[in-house]
């Protein structure tokens, strides 16, 4: 065992930092720096960046558009990323169903959607949840019919992220009413703009429109667009799962979310002392700041198990309940931090209107960012059903 | 002993929450808030004439119910019920209270006024560099003649933009944190040399920062005296602080409720997820706080009027602990809830950012831990 990187890692780190000094576009700082909600165009600025350098999806393998990194690599470039505070990629195309598609999909598939997904050219969303299945996913009821070379799907998702700006869709849809909750299954393919599919958004409860409604009526997709089996897509949504968890522990991330914290307990003045000296705020600091080195080391032992050949387990269930708690905990003392300035709502630029907002800057989004956060316990499987993998699969009760 | 309400204070309840029921449905409360004035006129007016409502605290000889802190408890807690924008707690707790403290002639023209509905008044108290210290102050009022000129910045003005009266702290003298050289006073909120900029809040009120440009007031806006308002804004900040207590446990009281009746009717892995364990216990626990909200705002509130030190650690005691159930209770409804309670679409969520704002109002839980240890635990 070591701690420390080698020269190489040392020198790829060098490289990465450099490149992101570099590369980063400016007014997408100014735009993250004054609390605003991030466009399209915000979000694929630089994912158009790191796609035309090769470094926009490293987990990938080399043959697909990977960067051949090794796992620490890869933990130091996300790392960088973090610590240079960049917006991140949407894991939809890069982490979800790129990785499904290079695994089960075929050859065509392979050609048709994975250079789409690495160059940022679709924008992919995912439609898993309905209102009727979330925690119990596999209940969910949208349904596909085959006729001829079709299937003709009829039902409703819900919670789509970013499906507003969504090229393409995967979806679980139910292909046998007959079989077994998890084996009448299937991993469709949906182009958005196919006649019949409907996206409502969903306003959450900071004002942000991030997730929507998709609804399917009589959508004719290909069944060239099922992806692995007929009524074997839970094999893919497994997998998938399994992928979406690890990097949800968020930890580089959140390493970012502490040092705002201890920026602005620096700034906020309470009493004769900053923030930061009040001997409460401050074991709260250290607290979190604990707690996330405890989740840090469980990722990289988790790595190193992968690396070692071991695929993400059920142990991953750890990350997520811990990294989503921290992510929680940090956006609670960022609110915290900035006292009465919590309560003004920031409705971000109108036209036209050169105002500056109320508050300080690092002020304008707490409230919306806490109460936005509250999702991370839900999302990819609540916190209570990772209890549930946990308890069953790792402790065998 | 006795905690029971007398018959005057079961018909105060009985006849808002009626009021509430057929007026503050989730529905009207969302049209209010997005109407121009982010509020409606009516039920401030409905409050005061037709139910007596705004008198229920004030004495008789001022034309009120000739109630007090427990009217004020009640009737915050009703309001929190249905998440009210009503400017209640500024209005009557904080500028009522204020006058009856200091009495005399403003008191006699200004309560009567109150109860009728024709004043409402916003607490200008809170300062960019202030945070939860009352008398960390830079906002001047300097003597100009017979009154003053005030110069400086308040933050985040509750219910200023409908205010007619602003009630104002002020450094007469003495240094930034001093407690010397602190006075109270209440000004007409027009008055030349006042800069509003008015913005909504998360929670669904409106609010202003002010900004006082060389504002001329008259002596007359002065409450008490002059350098020593400091002990007089503590303690109707206190009677606030327990009233927003009050508030919260009827804004606590609906997120477990709305929970429970969620939990019942949502179904997952073929039953109602109300069947599961794990919620059932975090349901229990939500109750528990509730209960305990509920019972350190009784304590409280029967406290208001012992000495200050005894009325402060008690205020601190119930702060701390409302202050962490509302975070708990609101983070439990979300979760129960799932994805549904982080939409606009359903009540729940604008409970819970109720919850949240009532956390820090007036002191978070680590400000009141602080001061209760200051002074019941000697070193």
């Amino acid at each position: 065992m070591q701690l420390e990187f080698s020269p190489a890692e040392i020198a790829f780190q060098k490289e990465v930092r450099t490149f992101i000094a570099e590369n980063y576009p400016e007014n997408l700082r100014s735009v993250q720096d004054e609390g605003h909600d991030l466009s399209k165009e915000d979000f694929l600025s630089w994912h158009r960046i790191l796609a035309k350098k090769g470094w926009i999806a490293p987990a990938w393998p080399v043959e697909y558009g990977g960067t051949g990194w090794t796992a620490t690599e890869r933990f130091i470039w996300s790392e960088e990323l973090a610590a240079a505070d960049c917006v991140g990629t949407m894991p939809f195309g890069l982490s979800m169903v790129g990785p499904v598609i290079y695994t089960f999909g075929t050859p065509d598939q392979k050609a048709k959607f994975l250079p789409g997904i690495l160059s940022g050219d679709d924008w992919w969303c995912q439609g898993y949840s309905e209102p009727g299945a979330g925690s119990d996913l596999a209940s969910l009821r949208t349904k596909a019919v085959r006729d001829g070379d079709d299937y003709v799907v009829n039902g409703q998702k819900t919670w789509t992220t970013m499906a507003q700006h969504a090229d393409w869709g995967f979806f679980l849809v139910r292909t046998d009413s007959d079989a077994k909750a998890q084996e009448g299954i299937s991993f469709l393919l949906i182009d958005m703009k196919t006649p019949g599919v409907t996206v409502r958004p969903i306003i959450t409860l900071g004002g942000e429109h991030e997730v929507n409604e998709v609804w399917l009526e009589d959508v004719r997709v290909p069944v060239a667009n099922r992806v692995y089996e007929e009524n074997k897509g839970w094999t893919c949504a497994k997998f998938l799962l399994a992928h979406e968890r690890t990097g949800i522990a968020a930890v580089a991330r959140s390493k970012r979310g502490v040092e705002k914290i201890k920026a602005i307990a620096r700034t906020e003045q309470d009493g004769d002392r900053p923030l930061i000296a009040n001997p409460f705020f401050k074991r709260k600091i250290s607290e979190l700041e604990i707690d996330l080195t405890a989740l840090e080391f469980t990722e990289l032992r988790s790595l190193a198990g992968e690396a070692s050949g071991k695929g993400p387990g059920p142990e991953s269930s750890l990350l997520k309940i811990k990294g989503s708690e921290i992510q929680q905990r940090i956006t609670e003392l960022a609110l915290e931090a900035v006292g009465h300035y919590g309560a003004p709502y920031f409705r971000g630029f109108g036209e036209g209107d050169n105002e500056h907002p109320i508050g300080p800057d690092y002020a304008h989004r707490a409230a919306p960012t806490y109460f936005n956060t509250r999702k991370t316990t839900i999302y990819g499987g609540s916190n209570e059903i990772q209890r549930n993998i946990i308890a069953k699969m790792v402790l065998g009760i | 002993m006795d905690f029971s309400y007398t018959e005057t204070q079961d018909m105060i309840r009985d006849t808002l929450s009626r009021f509430l029921a057929d007026t503050y449905d989730f529905d009207s409360r969302s049209k209010m808030i997005a109407s121009s004035s982010g509020r409606d006129k009516g039920i401030w007016k409905a409050l005061a004439q037709d139910l007596g409502m705004l008198g229920a605290s004030f004495s008789e000889e001022h034309g009120g119910l000739g109630g007090g802190y427990l009217e004020n408890a009640l009737i915050m807690e009703e309001l929190g019920k249905v998440i009210a924008i009503e400017p209640y707690l500024q209005t009557v707790v904080l500028g009522g209270g204020a006058l009856k403290a200091v009495g005399g002639a403003v008191a006699d023209s200004v309560i009567p006024e109150i109860i009728g509905g024709n004043v409402i008044i916003g607490f200008a108290y809170a300062e960019p560099q202030g945070r939860y210290n009352l008398s960390n102050i830079r906002t001047t009022a300097k003597k100009d003649g017979a009154g003053y000129v005030l110069n400086g910045h308040k933050s985040v003005v509750y219910a200023a933009p409908w205010a007619t009266h602003l009630l104002v702290t002020a450094r007469t003298g003495g240094a930034n944190t001093d407690v010397n050289g602190v006075s109270l006073f209440l000004i007409d909120a027009n008055a030349k040399g006042i800069v509003r900029r008015d913005y909504p809040t998360v929670d669904g009120f409106q609010a202003s920062e002010i900004y006082f440009e060389n504002a001329a007031i008259p002596g007359d806006a002065l409450l008490g005296d002059e350098g020593a308002g400091l002990p007089l804004i503590e303690r109707i900040v206190d009677e606030a602080t327990v009233a927003v207590c009050a508030e919260s446990c009827g804004v606590t009281a609906k997120l477990h409720q709305g929970t429970l009746e969620y939990a019942r009717q949502r179904n997952q892995f073929g039953q109602p997820i109300s069947r599961f364990q794990v919620l059932q216990h975090r349901m229990v626990d939500m109750f528990m706080e509730v209960e305990q909200s509920k019972s350190m705002t009784t304590m409280a509130t029967l406290k208001l009027d012992l000495p200050a030190a005894e009325r402060m650690a008690a205020v601190s005691a119930c702060k701390a602990k409302v202050s962490r159930s509302a975070k708990f209770v609101g983070q439990s409804a979300i979760q129960t809830h799932g994805g549904i309670g982080i939409t606009q679409e359903l009540a729940i969520g604008h409970f819970f950012k109720r919850a949240t704002m009532i956390e820090n109002q007036f002191g978070s839980a680590d400000h009141h831990y602080e001061r209760f240890e200051r002074l019941t635990l000697a070193d």
